[in-house]
């Protein structure tokens, strides 16, 4: 499936109608069914289409009219079940919809399903599923990254133009670099989390999965904005980033952290950033090394404060009021055999770990340690934004793995964030762009970083540097 | 407990109370008290997936008025944070309150001892919390829950161990109940468990300075218990003392059907509560201008109303301090009052035995709160003015407030209307004693020939004639009048 923009021309004269795209659309969900990227196809929404039809006829399609989205699995969507891949959510059926995707549904998008996702989102791979592991569209024997695995499967097999996830330390930036797509995580605050399932408060944002930098522009500015419903959207109205994305980009300073090259990397990773560097200069930009002395130690920092949160986030999956339960003689009891059996192993890694560095004895030493290292990281690169207008990095250390490869080595697995959980930890925008294939035909890329409310100029950059890169024929 | 045994108690006080906002403290739910279970309830209160909490403003405002009613730092910048424990009444496995950085901290209040002395109480600090919902655990085997109380926002006003005895932990608790009524911001009724209570106590010799083990007792459902309670708990710990030995630092719960304490937990099982920073809500950022307008907007506080109720009206401590119990009647007494025509001390105190006396038993009668009367004050100041006037007799004012509550029509129209009004006219009165005194001639002779008591007798005439309405002080005199008149003659 091509990017949205290019095919909204036809879609508005009438030439391509929204009831064969989503007709196609599942096809294309059926076709790929052992990608394992939907948990669910709504075979429904034909009928959602046909009323799309009928307002682009009368000239009254929003904005995302005819767009086919799926929406990650801890997206609520009104009368939808929604299971964030648990079996803990057996059941469960959304009240509302998420702020999110109100907007999405107003603005004329087609929601075609939900997709699979590492349980609660945690998890670099899309392994950590209930219902199976999602397969990499680019090598069906590799992951396709996470936890958005299924999101960023379906986009980058084509079967959407478009998914929603969620980005708490590089869960939408991450799979889109396995799979080779556009995937933006917002600033902190950009974007309602109301209606999303909560897994680390202060680092969740919801993220845009696309193929193009334009795609995820439109979408972008249909989503975002204050919310009543959530007290940490930022209350200024956010600023468009469609609008300005072709204009010519004037002097801009790029900012390479000493620390990011300093880590290991895959030479195709290295070859990669090269390319990137390459491809800004020639557009105009300067490059300069900056330093951001405590990324070093954003892993153990956002692995405290993620945990911590998650505990605390999933402590209301209790069996008394929704999803599975497990009856027994006492409360207790009930809890612990519905706590039990409802969730998976790295679920549960994340809950005790969590539970511990907020301990009475740990707390100090742990959680407190660990906001006062991230308060250094986020002053950081406040500081380094006063001398470069972006940030730039890789996305991953390496392409995407072999599945199985990293399932029994947790800390490894952590380590797939090492380079995009900074942005989470410090509320920054940060996207992922492709920049080539390696020799194995595997899709690598890069990171942008940008000051908070920043998104525009990182819009920009992002859209020069995919133009300048097909063109030189990436 | 300062008794004769050399022994001291040390009594800090921990109160919740519920506040009457409109809508609960994160969502938009009612707080409606008494409605059928779960439905006042939504995804934000019901712990749903994917809810948030949005803090109310109007909670935010309550609590700045009660720090500021307890002379209490209120701070610029307070936090929000989680508290874990797991129970079915709490959905989300954790409550929002507040913890390191409270709304408000430093207060101070003072108490007033029956002898009349005051004696400052610290406050150590007041948070804003949400409350639980409620285990129906009796019915059949199973355990079922109402989640309607659940987010409806509480204040938890921390003391300093400033208590000294059972009786003035109770005289605390009245003068808290009193300010937050005066505030409105809760209704302080215990048995709704709108005002609930915890009493941390120890004790030590007396003169001592030092802070012995002390336990925390929970469960007191009333003054009367906390005060029973702590009597319970002062006098355990004292002969525990007596014997050499300590208390257990523990938790206890109030048996008030035995009247003693029982253990809940002690020191080692004391819960684990995992506290951090709510990163759902930003901290609570009060400007100047938000503290000064509620400021602004604050009632004169009970003690500062009854000393003026004394200075103004010129009552007494006694019936100032009945009319200040609750600020519905203070008020209705300062609009009765405002209503009068004359306005001296004695005419105060004559509104103040009514409004406490006849008034307050005419509602209780017909069941209606004072802040739903059936009478106003503007009507019950007319019906006084005619009795300050002589208008009409007490026991007439009696039957005409009777009659205005039922019938709702004005007290002047009722006397107008039946006539009821006394006799004033000196003319009318002169020719009708007159005529007593001609057709009971052998009294009047009597009298004459000193038998004085027969006035009485005379005046019974005249009250008869006119079936009670004659003014009874203006009979007196014209019959004195008259009958002086014809001793001058008989002489």
């Amino acid at each position: 499936m091509r990017g949205y923009i290019a095919l909204r021309p036809s879609l508005l004269s009438g030439e391509v109608r929204c009831e064969r795209l989503v007709g196609d659309a599942l096809d294309a969900a059926r076709r790929n069914r052992d990608l394992n990227a939907f948990l669910e196809v709504y075979e429904d929404a034909v009928e959602r289409a046909a009323r799309v039809d009928a307002k682009i006829a009368e000239g009254t399609a929003g904005p995302l009219a005819g767009m086919i989205v799926a929406l990650k699995d801890n997206l609520l969507m009104r009368g939808r079940k929604c299971t964030c891949a648990s079996r803990i959510l057996e059941g469960f059926e959304s009240l509302y919809d998420a702020t999110a995707v109100a907007r999405l549904l107003a603005a004329d998008a087609i929601v075609i399903g939900r997709t699979n996702m590492d349980e609660f989102a945690m998890g670099s791979s899309g392994e950590h599923s209930a219902f199976g592991p999602v397969l990499n569209p680019r090598d069906r024997r590799r992951v396709p990254g996470g936890s958005s695995s299924g999101a960023a499967a379906a986009v980058a097999a084509g079967i959407v133009h478009a998914a929603l996830g969620s980005d708490t330390g590089g869960s939408v930036r991450q799979p889109a670099a396995f799979t080779g797509i556009v995937g933006v995580k917002p600033g902190y605050g950009r974007i309602s989390r109301y209606g999303l399932v909560a897994f680390a408060s202060s680092l969740d944002q919801i993220g845009t999965l696309t193929t193009t930098v334009a795609d995820a522009a439109l979408l972008l500015d249909v989503i975002s904005g204050p919310d009543p419903f959530d007290a940490t959207t930022d209350p200024e109205p956010a600023t468009r980033v469609t609008d300005d994305l072709e204009r010519p980009l004037g002097a801009v300073r790029v900012g390479l952290p000493r620390e990011f090259i300093e880590e290991r990397l895959d030479e195709s990773v290295h070859e990669a950033l090269e390319r990137a560097k390459d491809a800004l200069r020639t557009i105009g930009t300067s490059i300069q090394v900056v330093s951001l002395p405590h990324l070093r130690y954003t892993i153990p920092v956002y692995t405290v404060v993620a945990m911590a949160e998650a505990s605390s986030n999933l402590a209301r999956y209790d069996g008394v009021r929704y999803g599975l339960r497990r009856t027994a003689a006492t409360h207790t009891e009930l809890y612990e055999r519905t706590r039990n059996e409802g969730f998976g192993p790295e679920v549960k890694r994340r809950i005790l770990v969590g539970t511990y560095v907020l301990s009475a004895g740990y707390v100090d030493a742990y959680y407190r340690k660990a906001q006062q290292v991230r308060a250094l990281i986020a002053r950081e690169f406040t500081d380094a934004f006063r001398t470069v207008d972006i940030l730039l990095g890789p996305t991953t250390p390496s392409p995407a793995f072999f599945r199985g490869e990293r399932l029994h080595d947790p800390l490894t697995m952590y380590l797939s964030d090492v380079f995009t959980a900074s942005a989470n930890l410090a509320g920054v925008p940060a996207m992922h762009l492709p920049v080539m294939d390696d020799l194995e035909g595997l899709p690598i890329g890069v990171q942008l970083f940008a000051p908070m409310r920043g998104e525009g100029l990182m819009f920009r950059v992002a859209s020069a540097l995919e133009r300048t890169l097909r063109q030189s024929g990436r | 407990m300062n008794d004769s045994n050399g022994y001291e108690a040390v009594i800090g006080l921990e109160v919740h109370i519920q506040l009457t906002t409109r809508t609960k403290a994160f969502c938009g739910c009612s707080t409606r008290f008494g409605d059928a279970p779960n439905t006042n309830t939504c995804p934000v209160c019901l712990g749903y997936p994917g809810a948030l909490p949005v803090a109310n403003r109007e909670m935010i405002s309550m609590a700045i008025a009660l720090g500021l009613a307890t002379g209490c730092t209120i701070h610029h910048r307070s936090v929000f944070v989680r508290k874990h424990y797991f129970y079915p009444d709490l959905p989300k496995g954790y409550q929002i309150s507040q913890y390191e950085d409270p709304i408000c901290t430093d207060g101070t209040v003072d108490i007033e001892l029956d002898d009349g002395t005051r004696k400052p109480v610290r406050i150590r600090r007041i948070h804003i919390e949400e409350d639980a919902g409620k285990s129906l655990h009796d019915i059949a085997t199973e355990t079922l829950i109402d989640l309607n109380r659940c987010g409806v926002p509480l204040l938890e006003i921390v003391t300093e161990p400033d208590l000294r005895t059972p009786a003035e932990a109770h005289a605390f608790l009245v003068l808290l109940r009193k300010i937050v009524t005066y505030l409105e911001i809760c209704d302080g009724n215990m048995e709704e468990g709108s005002l609930r209570c915890d009493a941390n106590v120890s004790v030590r010799p007396a003169g001592s300075r030092e802070m012995r083990t002390k336990t925390e007792i929970k469960n007191l459902n009333s003054f009367r218990n906390v005060e029973r309670a702590l009597g319970y708990e002062i006098h355990r710990h004292a002969e525990l003392l007596r014997q050499g030995e300590s208390p257990e630092s523990e938790t206890l719960l109030w048996d008030a059907v035995r009247n003693l304490t029982v253990p809940l937990r002690g020191k080692e099982e004391s819960p684990d509560y995992r506290y951090f920073p709510e990163p759902d809500l930003p901290p609570v950022v009060l400007d100047d201008a938000w503290i000064e307008r509620v400021r602004a907007a604050l009632p004169e506080l009970p003690l500062a109303r009854r000393d003026r109720f004394i200075a103004n009206y010129g009552l007494s401590r006694y019936d100032a301090d009945i009319l200040t119990a609750e600020k519905p009647l203070a008020d209705f007494f300062e609009h009765t009052v405002a209503g009068l025509k004359r306005r001296l001390p004695e005419d105060f105190k004559t509104a103040c035995n009514w409004v406490t006396g006849d008034f307050t038993r005419m509602l209780r009668e017909r069941k209606r709160p004072i802040t739903d009367p059936p009478l106003s004050p503007a009507a019950l100041a007319e019906l006084l003015d005619m009795l300050i006037e002589g208008t009409i007799s007490g026991k007439m004012a009696k039957q005409i407030l009777e009659e205005a509550a039922d019938t709702g029509v004005h007290p002047r129209e009722i006397v107008g209307r039946s006539g009821a009004a006394q006799l004033t006219d000196e003319g009318f009165l002169s020719t009708l004693i007159d005529s007593v005194l001609r057709e009971n001639e052998p009294s009047v002779r009597k009298y004459l020939g000193g038998r004085e008591n027969v006035f009485g007798f005379f005046v019974g005439q005249v009250m008869k004639a006119t079936q009670g309405r004659a003014n009874p002080e203006l009979v007196n005199r014209i019959l004195r009048e008259k009958l002086d008149e014809r001793k001058k003659c008989h002489e």
